[in-house]
């Protein structure tokens, strides 16, 4: 694979360039939503939404917005379809839109859509603006499900709504509480560093 | 009393980077020397006290008269960036030596989304003006103590023998677990409310 493929842009969100793990973008909401997987999806859906419009908006006027007031206008691009997808979710999953709280609104400040806009779409075609887009959202998606699900089953038993844990099983309430979100991330941080030593040291 | 009873919550209890996740980037950014977190931190109280002052009359003078709630989110954004860059303007000219120690840290300020998020809340619970200002100052105190607390427990962590696949963020995100927890001591303080 190499860069500028297609396959390539799409696969390096996934892991290599994973925003949450490796990049350290977008923090914010992964700690905040990811105390259910249900939660964590419909961010992570909001989030491709996003992402992906906001990359081929600004795919298609690149050539056009002037290097100074770049930023201003990719700020009011983002925040556009972000109130889209805010409005969206209040009318049509008023409860999914409850819990996620401002957090919907705070995707304009998410550093992952910023600095994908930044780094890649003001710079390449549109067709690998949208597959950037898609591969980092997928890369968001995977770790927000993933402390979703930790979170859940530690906090209420439960994975998505569905009792895992037989009723011997007293729930950890701190998990579902904000210390519990960063002990999970430091400790998959640390995780997800640990395998990357381990692979780097098998290929050399 | 009451304006208390916010001021104390939001700086100690609900406080923003620590229970409410905002403002993370710069936390795990700029802390790990104090001088830095200091000026990071009054940097970020002062900006979001301004963003009370300013946003609150442009949503109830503004946004709500003319029926436009929808452009809440273009509005405060657009808010902030204005601001930061005329608070840089300002300080570069009249006040430069608090320019030069808040220097660097301004700019950063506009995409740290304890200042939008902190606008949203507020905007959310329908606070009135007073209550937004206390809102926003309690705030970025509290903002400014964790990353101090931070700040120095990092300084310390640089002679420790932390395991090498936590070393940065991992160990800095487990430690701000901690904090959580200590922090959430203080809700005894309202009577467990």
């Amino acid at each position: 694979m190499k860069k500028g493929s297609t396959l390539y842009e799409l696969l390096k969100g996934l892991w290599k360039e994973n925003p949450v793990l490796v990049l350290v973008l977008g923090t914010c909401p992964t700690l905040a939503v990811s105390n259910t997987v249900i939660n964590g999806f419909a961010m992570s859906l909001a989030v491709l939404f996003v992402l992906v419009m906001s990359n081929l908006m600004i795919s298609i006027i690149r050539k056009i917005i002037p290097s100074q007031v770049r930023l201003p206008v990719f700020i009011i691009v983002i925040s556009t379809f972000v109130t889209m997808a805010d409005l969206f979710l209040r009318a049509q999953f008023p409860d999914i839109s409850k819990a996620l709280g401002p957090f919907v609104p705070l995707i304009i400040v998410n550093c992952i859509i910023i600095a994908r806009a930044e780094a890649f779409a003001s710079k390449q075609g549109i067709w690998l603006s949208v597959i950037d887009a898609i591969g980092m959202s997928a890369g968001f998606m995977w770790v927000l499900l993933l402390m979703g699900a930790i979170r859940e089953l530690l906090g209420f038993g439960t994975i998505a709504g569905f009792r895992v844990m037989g009723s011997w099983f007293s729930p950890w309430i701190i998990m579902l509480l904000p210390p519990g979100a960063f002990l999970v991330f430091g400790t998959l941080v640390g995780l997800k560093n640990l395998i990357m030593a381990k692979l780097s040291a098998r290929r050399a | 009393m009451h304006l208390l009873i916010i001021f104390i919550s939001i700086a100690l209890i609900n406080n923003f980077v620590l229970a409410y996740f905002l403002g993370i980037c710069p936390f795990i950014g700029v802390s790990n020397k104090a001088s830095s977190a200091i000026g990071m931190g009054f940097a970020v109280t002062f900006v979001m006290t301004l963003t009370a002052v300013v946003t609150w009359p442009i949503k109830h003078y503004f946004l709500v008269p003319f029926n436009l709630p929808f452009l809440e989110y273009v509005a405060f954004i657009l808010v902030i960036a204005a601001l930061v860059q005329f608070v840089e303007m300002y300080l570069k000219k009249f006040v430069p030596p608090l320019y030069y120690a808040l220097g660097i840290y301004l700019p950063l300020i506009t995409t740290n989304c304890a200042i939008l998020g902190f606008a949203l809340i507020a905007s959310l619970r329908q606070y009135d003006f007073l209550e937004t200002l206390v809102f926003g100052f309690g705030g970025g105190l509290g903002f400014t103590i964790a990353l101090i607390i931070m700040a120095g427990i990092r300084e310390e962590l640089d002679v420790a023998d932390v395991p090498k696949p936590l070393r940065g963020v991992g160990i800095t995100l487990l430690i701000a677990g901690m904090l959580g927890l200590a922090f959430m001591g203080f809700a005894g303080m309202m009577g467990g409310s």
